[in-house]
């Protein structure tokens, strides 16, 4: 589904990446760790098509197409989320009407027609249940004056809204107490199926006890330096990064 | 004065109708006379500082020929779809009857123009004209002097106007130039409401300068509902010089849009003169390409305990300027005033400016008072969030835009108006921005 080769990528004259080989297939789901500054949230940017980052070199191929040509809109359209770390509020628009404007805009991209009222205000109702957010949430300004815990909900919410082929968690964990944490991985591992696709960005292990990966990648200095299962999250828990640094220093 | 404008401001004193100025015109001869004193504002008049219309006046009009009478017209492009209204209708700054409907107003309102006036009405008129609108503006003075036409409209006591008075000027600048001095006196009585709508527009690309001159006296428990469309794409040069007293109790509602023009210029001048009054005014200006819009507001608390709030909002793209002044005085009987102003600004290119100046003069001491001005760009995390949900960044930017702008329009409390409004907002930003 995606696959990464060689990827390189700064912001100003700052190399971030420096080369990121990556492949995930449907029904995966891959954890990327990595202590601060290593450039997981850089990836993840990439991917969704931040402007601020410049790609230097390597390819992404998302089903085939190169995906680093697209605007963030179309990159969405073919099936890419990004679930931001620190969602932005933005006073005036109202989920429902931002919620409603994208889904519309994504069937619009596929050739679809757009959802009616009704239509969309069902699958509104059904995709709220799943990260148990409240329809008065959603009518308010997006993520204006939400708590930590409301706004990483209303991520989920989005991405249960749009049904995203691959779904890319940007430290989805930072900023929620543990039962926020528990909805908020419920409602992902409740839209996990055999056609997707989800990378978890996350500095601890702790999101993996409830989003169970089916690979842990360690990213250090720009590069996936050391790949395993999830019982490599959890040798990183009890020892840290530090081995994992001391390792690359000797290689 | 530079030699430029005291030439120019001789062509114009020297193309005015000599019938004007004969016996029994007073009020003309007097504002002639003030227009001649005070001159025509240069860039070194503070306040006509970023606001170059005298300039444009000398290049662009010429002062010899008269704007021509039009008998009529289609209008129906430029009626705002706004439901049912009544109508009062200026061609070339000329009230046209034909066009205007006035059936069906409430039992003794008048609207009148003030020649067709009964000799009562007249007096009335005489007694109320120029009263509130002592100002040292060269265009106003230009208007008291020139206006080829005025309309008053008298709400008596009591009496609730229904529909609102839509007021269409429309200048046909197909073949040549258009300058227009029109005026509006506004009377409305204790405990009556009114409802005025007033929207200019021009045919055709040759220059139009046109002058308002609005005077509207609320009396105690009145409301005044005002809204002024300046969306004329022509080459459009506009002042206005609206005054508004307030007496006790009473309520005003103003909002002023601006989406288009070559240079507007807005006075807006609220006297709060009564205890117990609350006055909205807001303002939004969506503007591009070479436009100008100048929105200078004064708000002049007289009498103590009454509230005012303004909130004037802008998005400026291409070479366009913008300039807003928001004076708000407290006199120092006027304890107990809450006067809020709030201006803020999204400039969409580096070729874009705006100045805003705040000021607050403030006598009293037990008030409370703020302001605030922003100037920014468009969010640029906001505008990536909304792409990054599958929204074309064309589409976004126009949405961060609509969210902006929108809240100026809660002063709007007639639904058919603000619907289209809405609409008017949405499509510009759609489309131009």
């Amino acid at each position: 589904m995606l696959s990464i080769k060689n990827l390189q990528a700064r912001i100003g004259e700052k190399e971030i990446l420096k080369g990121i080989n990556l492949e995930v297939n449907a029904g995966e789901v891959h954890a990327i760790m990595g202590p601060n500054g290593s450039g997981k949230s850089t990836l993840a940017s990439v991917l969704a098509g931040r402007e601020d980052y410049e790609v230097t070199g390597g390819e992404v191929e998302f089903n085939g197409k190169n995906i680093l040509e697209l605007e963030p809109s179309d990159r969405a359209a073919e099936g890419i989320f990004l679930a931001f770390q620190y969602p932005v509020e933005i006073p005036g628009v109202s989920t429902i009407n931002f919620m409603k404007t994208a889904v519309n805009k994504i069937r619009q991209y596929r050739g679809q027609s757009p959802l009616d009222a009704v239509a969309f205000l069902q699958l509104m109702k059904e995709k709220m249940k799943l990260v148990e957010i409240d329809q008065s949430l959603l009518s308010r300004s997006l993520n204006e004056g939400f708590s930590g815990g409301e706004k990483k909900r209303n991520e989920i919410f989005q991405m249960a809204m749009l049904e995203p082929k691959l779904s890319i968690l940007d430290e989805t964990d930072s900023g929620l107490d543990i039962d926020a944490l528990k909805i908020v991985a419920n409602g992902v591992n409740s839209l996990r199926s055999k056609n997707n696709a989800t990378i978890v960005v996350t500095h601890y292990q702790r999101l993996l006890d409830y989003i169970v990966p089916d690979f842990v990648h360690v990213l250090y200095k720009g590069k996936i330096v050391k790949s395993g299962t999830k019982e490599l999250a959890k040798e990183l828990e009890a020892k840290g990064y530090d081995w994992i640094k001391n390792e690359v220093a000797l290689a | 004065m530079t030699t430029a404008t005291e030439s120019i401001l001789k062509q114009i004193l020297e193309s005015s109708t000599p019938a004007y100025f004969e016996a029994g015109n007073e009020g003309r001869k007097k504002a002639l006379a003030q227009l001649s004193e005070i001159g025509l504002p240069t860039s070194k008049s503070e306040e006509y500082r970023f606001t170059p219309i005298t300039k444009a006046l000398e290049k662009k009009f010429t002062w010899t020929s008269s704007t021509p009478a039009l008998s009529t017209i289609s209008i129906d492009s430029f009626l705002p779809a706004i439901g049912d209204t009544h109508r009062i209708v200026f061609l070339n700054g000329r009230f046209s009857k034909n066009l205007s409907q006035l059936e069906g107003l409430e039992p003794n309102v008048v609207v009148s123009t003030f020649d067709a006036a009964d000799s009562k009405t007249k007096s009335v008129i005489q007694s109320l004209l120029g009263t509130i609108s002592k100002t040292g503006d060269a265009f106003a003075a230009m208007n008291s002097a020139f206006y080829l036409e005025g309309i008053f409209i008298h709400v008596p006591a009591n009496t609730q106007v229904s529909k609102p008075i839509l007021v269409l000027h429309l200048n046909d600048a197909q073949e040549k130039q258009v300058i227009a001095h029109t005026r509006l006196l506004v009377s409305i009585e204790k405990g009556s409401s009114l409802s005025i709508i007033e929207k200019s527009d021009s045919l055709g690309t040759e220059p139009c300068f046109h002058t308002f001159m609005e005077e509207m006296m609320v009396a105690e428990n009145a409301t005044l509902d005002y809204c002024k469309i300046q969306n004329d794409a022509g080459a459009v040069h506009q002042v206005s010089n609206t005054f508004i007293a307030q007496a006790d109790s009473s309520r005003v509602n103003t909002f002023t849009l601006t989406l288009n023009g070559q240079i507007i210029r807005n006075n807006l001048n609220i006297q709060i003169n009564g205890e117990q009054c609350e006055s909205h005014f807001n303002g939004l200006y969506l503007v591009n390409g070479n436009t100008l819009v100048d929105n200078h507001t004064v708000v002049d608390h007289q009498k103590p305990n009454s509230f005012s709030n303004e909130m004037y909002k802008g998005i400026m793209d291409d070479q366009s300027k913008g300039v807003f002044n928001g004076k708000i005085y407290v006199r120092p009987h006027a304890q107990k005033t809450n006067a809020f102003q709030s201006n803020r600004n999204i400039l969409m290119s580096e070729n874009a400016t705006i100045n805003t100046k705040p000021q607050l003069e403030i006598w009293a001491d037990d008030v409370k008072c703020s302001h605030g001005c922003t100037t920014g760009q468009l969010d640029e995390e906001a505008l990536f969030y909304l792409q990054a949900r599958g929204i074309p960044h064309a589409s976004a930017k126009a949405m961060l835009l609509y969210a902006f702008a929108l809240d100026v329009l809660s002063v709007v409390k007639n639904e058919n108006l603000k619907a289209y409004l809405d609409q008017l907002i949405s499509e510009r930003l759609h489309k131009n921005f």
